[in-house]
């Protein structure tokens, strides 16, 4: 991977939208380059997917979400792997880390509502064997996603002209 | 009663970009390419810096020279970016921003009938600072068939027995022109066979995309007449905190501190306390920005070509700077039809001097959206006067 390797996966980040010709005058490559090097990146599972970035208070759904820490036990020769991969599979969540600090694991999950949240965890993963105990922080409001300020922006009050 | 106002004051012309500022100040919907500064706002590590010391009750003076911490820390760091050499005790001084650097750069060494050569097309400044230090400037062309380099020979044509210096701005504000090493050593040779001093505004230096940038006083034997100027407004997005530096062999440093002392005190301190973060801790923001300027310029450059203004690839800066000769309108015209008609801003060229006629300045440090729809409407304006 090189520089402008580097500059593509940036760019997608920032927005995957961008087309492989704009992004092509972008990083000063080839088209064709541009649409091979994107290849290679996915087929390294480097690029692992396109997003949309949502703010779904915005919305309107009426979707919330949860932060939800873990204490595990881990498994002899698979540690938290296969615990994780198991959590991992329920469609409510949306990401899953292992961490440092009084928690192993922490999942990012949502539901229609809180009692559904509240459900999901004591129906599914409390019970679970190697659980010892949960901490469930409910997501009052999103300021920043993936780099992405959701707040108002106030307008600038730049100078039409400047020398 | 009588005319108060100086001759020298009376002899300055208002900046040449007031009429737009005036025009576009009555639209609503107006993509301006016509500001020279970051649209980005100060890294936020920068302002909690400041913040947390204004808090502390940073609040006074600071030395004339400026904060020891930060000249300390810009020394080790001239030095180890562009070879700079400057002592941060004697040969540096903390300006109130690269403005306040060029006057008493200019007045620290003009003498009344001295003339001070000025490579142009150039930041609108320079000219009228060398008027009101009493001295005549100069203007040497910096066009199109140099790809707007300084050109040797063309400083050689405008010397006399009475030239003193010469200003120069790379890269350039508002040609985006980088002055390589191999460019800079003509210059060198004529500044020592001639005793030239140069003042060399470097503001745009970390705004270098292609190469690296060749700092002035780097070159030949010209450390010991250079008086390198530079800031922070451009590269870290710190416009309105006005910090910029000097840097000259001690005696010129001296007579430029005694200047400052007088009418300026010192830089603000919540600026210099940003900027000393900035220096310390600030260099991935900037390599942020700095990457997102390559990529509009390389999308304006495209743009510009695509629609038929010629532009050539401007290697620092943010500045594009397109030819409108093969519309047959004047720069002028071009820039106040286009905002009439379409309401983008742009500067015509000549406001920038000589070298400037029949292109345009389009500032690039705006959003990619805004510099795809600017680029849109200027396609709808030329197709619409070519069909007429």
């Amino acid at each position: 991977m090189d520089e402008k390797d580097l500059l593509l996966l940036h760019l997608l980040e920032d927005n995957s939208r961008l087309s492989i010709g704009e992004l092509a005058v972008m990083t000063e490559l080839g088209p064709q380059d541009a649409e091979c090097r994107i290849a290679a990146l996915e087929a390294a599972g480097i690029i692992r997917g396109y997003n949309a970035l949502v703010d779904w208070e915005r919305a309107g759904t009426g979707e919330v979400a949860a932060i939800i820490e873990l204490k595990v036990n881990p498994e002899r020769d698979y540690g938290y792997d296969r615990i994780a991969e198991r959590i991992s599979r329920f469609r409510q969540v949306r990401s899953l880390r292992l961490i440092t600090g009084a928690y192993d694991l922490q999942i990012i999950v949502t539901g229609k509502s809180m009692q559904d949240i509240a459900r999901f965890v004591s129906e599914y993963i409390a019970p679970m064997d190697r659980i010892r105990e949960t901490a469930t922080h409910i997501i009052m409001k999103s300021y920043k996603e993936n780099g992405h300020a959701f707040l108002e922006k106030e307008s600038g009050e730049r100078i039409p002209f400047s020398p | 009663m009588r005319d108060f106002v100086s001759g020298r004051a009376r002899t300055i012309p208002p900046s040449g970009i007031r009429r737009f500022f005036d025009l576009a100040l009555t639209m609503e919907d107006v993509i301006s390419l016509g500001v020279g500064e970051p649209d980005f706002s100060t890294p936020w590590n920068l302002c909690e810096a400041s913040i947390y010391s204004i808090e502390q009750g940073g609040t006074s003076y600071t030395s004339n020279r400026g904060l020891q911490t930060l000249r300390e820390a810009l020394s080790r760091w001239l030095a180890q970016r562009y070879g700079l050499t400057y002592s941060p005790d004697r040969e540096m001084v903390i300006t109130t921003g690269v403005s306040e650097g060029l006057d008493i750069a200019v007045r620290a060494i003009t003498d009344p009938g001295d003339e001070i050569l000025v490579g142009e097309p150039c930041y609108v400044s320079y000219a009228p600072c060398v008027t009101l230090a009493g001295g005549t400037p100069v203007p040497v062309a910096c066009g199109e068939e140099d790809r707007f380099r300084l050109n040797p020979d063309r400083v050689m044509e405008r010397l006399s027995p009475r030239s003193k210096a010469l200003i120069m701005n790379f890269p350039n504000n508002p040609t985006g022109a980088v002055m390589r090493r191999e460019d800079l050593k003509g210059i060198a040779d004529i500044a020592v066979d001639h005793d030239l001093l140069v003042i060399s505004d470097e503001v745009y230096s970390e705004l270098t995309y292609d190469g690296e940038h060749a700092s002035t006083a780097t070159v030949g034997d010209l450390w010991e007449r250079t008086i390198t100027l530079n800031g922070f407004s451009k590269a870290y997005a710190m416009t309105g905190w006005r910090i910029g530096y000097l840097c000259a062999p001690e005696p010129i440093c001296d007579a430029a501190l005694k200047i400052h002392q007088y009418v300026m005190l010192c830089a603000p301190v919540m600026g210099q306390i940003a900027a000393l973060e900035g220096i310390r801790k600030g260099e991935a923001e900037k390599d942020q920005m700095v990457r997102e300027y390559r990529v509009r310029r390389n999308l304006i450059v495209d743009g510009l070509n695509r629609i038929g203004l010629s532009c050539h690839v401007p290697e620092g800066a943010f500045y594009a700077f397109p030819s409108v000769a093969s519309t047959g309108m004047s720069d002028h015209e071009f820039a106040e039809r286009l905002l009439k008609e379409e309401h983008v801003g742009v500067v015509p060229g000549s406001v920038f001097g000589e070298g400037g006629k029949d292109h345009l300045r389009c500032a690039y440090a705006v959003s990619r959206e805004d510099l795809k729809e600017a680029l849109k409407r200027m396609e709808r304006f030329i197709a619409a006067n070519s069909s007429s």
